[in-house]
C-alpha cells in the first residue's frame, strides 16, 4: 500500500472533524491574545524593573508568553487526533484497511504534525509582531540576532508539543486518560518542578522547559542551564521521539 | 476462501477461542453462530489481523491478513456499526476509507446509493440510528468490491425492509461467487440467508455443516398424532401399536402424541390397522432456532435465572391464597427448547443416536462426532467461569 494513499486518507479524516478547527484555532487565538496582553503589561511595567532585569529584558520571549496556555489547546489537538480512533472504535476499520500499522500511525502523525507546524509557525509570527507592536520603544526587530531563530523556534515548539501528545495518546489510547495526564503535567507540574530550586536541575530537562529555551533571545543573569537554545529543542525532540516510538511499539504489539 | 487452522486466542487466563479449524468457501453464505461471549467477534478480529492468534493461524486466499496485498480491495468487513467518528459526515467517513486503497471518490457515491444513504450523505453520523449505522458499515464493506466479505451482526437494528434487503444482498453477493461470512443471533434470519453453518460455543467448534444437516442432526423431527379426546382407550391402543412397530411415543400435555421413528404414512397405516381414528397427523419439523438451542445448551455462558424478587414482593393479606405463578418460557428453565434428553446426564447436545427419523445418520457425517469434544474437555477456567455464571 502506498503511503501517499494513507496520507490522503488521514488528511480527509483530520479535515472532516470539527475538533481540528476548534483546537488549532483556540491554540492560535489564546497564544496571540495572551501574548498581546502580557506585552502591554510588560511595557507599562518596564520603568519599575531593576537594572539587571532591564538589561536582560527579552521582548521576543515576552511576546510568546501566551504559549504557556496556548500549548494546552495544541495538546488537546494532538491527543484527539490519535485517540479519536480508539474512542470511536474506528481504529478497527482503519487497521483492517491498513494492516501495516507503522504506515498507519506514522502517516497519521505526519499529517497532524504538518498541520500543527503550519498553524504553530503562523501563530508564532503573529504573536511576535503583535507583541512587538505593543511593546513600542522596547521592541525587538525580526532581524536582530537570535530573533528569527526564536520565532521559528516558537512554531517548532508548538509542533513538538502536539507531536509529543500524539505519541502519549497512541500509548494510552483513552482521550480522558491522556488529557488527564498531559494537561496538569504541562500546566502545573512542569512549572512547579522548573521553578522550585530543589527540583530545578531535573525540571529543566522536561520537554516543555527544555524546548521553550529556543524562544529566549536574552539569557537571564543567574541562568546556569547546561544547554543552549538548539540543545533544549534537541531534548524536546528526544522526548517526542520516545513518545512516538513508544506509541508505535505498543500499537504494533497490541490487539486492536 | 477463509481458512482457520487450530486457531486459539488467550487473554491472560481466559481462553476466548480454542483450537478452531474451519473453512469458509466462496459461492455460499456461511453463517457463524454461537451464544454471547462464545468467541465469534474475536474470531472475526483474528481473520482481519486485528488480534494476533495465540496459536494457529487464519488465512484469506492463502495469506494471513496482514500479508495480503491490497487487503481492502480483497476483503470487506463490517465489525461494529457504531465504530465511526460521530462528527464526520457519512460521505467523508467512506471517502477516507476509499482513499486508503486508492478507490476513486465516485465509488463512495455508488455505495451510498447501494445502501440507500444518499439523502444523509452529508449528515454527521452522530445522529444516525443503529439501522443507518449498519447501512453505513455495509457500505464501507462493499467499497472495494471485495471477493471476501465479513459481517458481524449486520441486521441488528434494521427494520424489516432492511433485513430483507440485507438477506438479498448477502445471497446475491454469494451468487456472484464471493465468500460471505455472516454472524448473527437471529436464527430465523440465518435459516433464510445461510446455506452453511459454523457453530461455536465457548470458543470451540460445535458444528460445521449445511443448514439442513444441522437442523436434522440436532433436532428429532417428529409427527404429532391426536386421537379423539372422547375415547382415551383409542389412545392407549395406538400407543401400543406404534411402539410395537418400533416407534417412540411421548404423550403431550394436550392429549396428543409425539411420535418419532416412524414415517407419517406408516403411522396412518398402523392406526388404520388398529382401528383407531385420527384427529390429527401432522409432520413437525424443528426450526433452526430449536436445533441451535439444543446444540448450544451446554455452551451458554450467560444464562438467566428466575427473578425471585426477594424483598420486593408485597405482603399478602392474611388468609389470601397466593396466585400460582405460571412459568415463563425460557426463564430459569433448562432445555425449554429441547425434548427430554435421551439419557439422563448425557451429553447436552444430543446427536441422533438411534433416531431413525434423522435423514443424515451420525456416522455418515464427519462432523457429527465433533460436538461431543467440547463437553468432554473444556479448559478448567472455562468450566469455572460458566459455573459461576449459573
Amino acid at each position: 500500500m502506498a503511503a501517499t494513499q494513507v496520507l490522503r486518507s488521514e488528511w480527509t479524516k483530520i479535515r472532516s472533524v470539527s475538533s481540528t478547527i476548534w483546537t488549532l484555532g483556540l491554540a492560535a487565538v489564546v497564544t496571540i491574545a495572551l501574548g498581546l496582553l502580557i506585552s502591554i503589561l510588560s511595557k507599562n511595567d518596564y520603568d519599575n524593573l531593576s537594572r539587571e532585569d532591564k538589561i536582560t529584558f527579552d521582548p521576543t520571549f515576552i511576546s510568546f508568553a501566551g504559549m504557556s496556555l496556548g500549548q494546552l489547546a495544541m495538546i488537546v489537538f494532538g491527543v484527539l487526533v490519535v485517540s479519536n480512533e480508539y474512542s470511536t472504535g474506528m481504529i478497527r476499520t482503519s487497521l483492517a484497511a491498513v494492516p501495516q500499522r507503522a504506515t498507519f500511525l506514522f502517516s497519521k502523525i505526519a499529517v497532524a504534525t504538518v498541520l500543527a507546524f503550519v498553524v504553530g509557525l503562523a501563530t508564532s509570527f503573529i504573536s511576535f509582531f503583535v507583541g512587538q507592536a505593543m511593546l513600542g520603544e522596547y521592541k525587538a526587530q525580526i532581524g536582530d540576532p537570535g530573533v528569527l531563530r526564536a520565532v521559528i523556534g516558537g512554531g517548532l515548539y508548538m509542533t513538538l508539543i502536539a507531536m509529543f501528545s500524539m505519541g502519549v495518546a497512541a500509548m494510552l489510547r483513552s482521550p480522558m486518560l491522556s488529557l488527564g495526564i498531559l494537561m496538569p503535567f504541562f500546566f502545573l507540574i512542569s512549572n512547579i518542578l522548573g521553578n522550585v530550586s530543589a527540583t530545578k536541575k531535573v525540571g529543566r530537562f522536561l520537554p516543555d522547559q527544555a524546548g521553550s529555551k529556543i524562544m529566549q533571545v536574552k539569557t537571564p543573569f543567574d541562568d546556569d542551564t547546561p544547554y543552549g537554545p538548539w540543545g533544549g529543542l534537541g531534548i524536546m525532540v528526544a522526548w517526542t521521539a520516545v513518545a512516538v516510538i513508544g506509541g508505535y511499539v505498543l500499537l504494533k504489539k497490541r490487539d486492536a | 476462501m477463509i481458512e482457520a487452522v487450530g486457531l486459539t486466542k488467550r487473554y491472560g487466563a481466559k481462553t476466548a477461542v480454542y483450537n478452531l479449524s474451519f473453512q469458509v468457501r466462496p459461492g455460499t453464505v456461511t453463517g457463524f453462530l454461537g451464544p454471547n461471549g462464545s468467541g465469534k467477534s474475536t474470531t472475526m478480529r483474528m481473520i482481519l489481523g486485528l488480534d494476533a492468534p495465540s496459536h494457529g493461524q487464519v488465512t484469506i486466499g492463502g495469506y494471513p491478513y496482514r500479508k495480503l496485498p491490497n487487503a481492502p480491495r480483497q476483503v470487506g468487513a463490517l465489525l461494529d456499526a457504531k465504530a465511526v467518528h460521530g462528527g464526520r459526515h457519512a460521505r467523508n467517513h467512506l471517502l477516507c476509507l476509499a482513499q486508503l486503497s486508492g478507490i476513486p471518490a465516485r465509488r463512495v457515491d455508488e455505495v451510498l446509493g447501494v445502501v440507500g444513504l444518499q439523502e444523509v450523505a452529508r449528515k454527521r453520523s452522530k445522529g444516525f440510528s443503529l439501522g443507518m449505522g449498519q447501512r453505513l458499515g455495509i457500505a464501507a464493506a462493499l467499497l472495494g468490491d471485495p471477493q471476501v466479505l465479513l459481517f458481524d451482526e449486520p441486521v441488528n437494528g434494521l427494520d424489516p425492509e432492511g433485513i430483507l434487503w440485507v438477506r438479498n444482498l448477502m445471497k446475491s453477493l454469494a451468487a456472484e461467487g464471493r465468500t460471505v461470512f455472516v454472524s448473527s443471533h437471529l436464527m430465523s434470519e440465518m435459516a433464510l440467508t445461510a446455506e452453511h453453518l459454523i457453530v461455536i460455543g465457548r470458543g470451540q467448534l460445535l458444528a460445521d455443516m449445511s443448514v439442513g444437516d444441522f437442523i436434522s442432526a440436532n433436532s428429532a423431527d417428529f409427527a404429532r398424532v391426536r386421537t379423539p379426546d372422547t375415547d382415551p382407550q383409542q389412545r392407549e391402543k395406538l400407543t401400543a401399536a406404534l411402539t410395537e412397530a418400533g416407534g417412540q411415543v411421548l404423550p403431550e400435555q394436550d392429549g396428543g402424541l409425539r411420535v418419532t421413528g416412524l414415517p407419517l404414512p406408516r403411522i396412518s397405516d398402523l392406526a388404520h390397522g388398529a382401528d383407531v381414528r385420527l384427529w390429527e397427523l401432522s409432520p413437525h419439523q424443528a426450526s433452526l432456532e430449536e436445533a441451535y438451542m439444543r446444540m448450544t445448551q451446554g455452551a451458554v455462558d450467560y444464562r438467566s435465572t428466575t427473578d425471585q424478587r426477594a424483598g420486593l414482593q408485597q405482603q399478602l393479606p392474611p388468609g389470601a391464597v397466593p396466585q400460582p405463578q405460571l412459568p415463563v418460557p425460557g426463564q430459569g428453565q433448562h432445555g425449554w427448547y429441547a425434548p427430554p434428553p435421551p439419557q439422563q446426564g448425557g451429553q447436552p447436545f444430543a446427536m441422533p443416536q438411534g433416531a431413525p427419523a434423522a435423514p443424515a445418520p451420525g456416522d455418515a457425517n464427519p462432523y457429527a462426532a465433533a460436538p461431543q469434544a467440547p463437553a468432554a474437555a473444556p479448559s478448567p477456567e472455562m468450566t469455572k467461569r460458566s459455573e459461576e455464571s449459573r
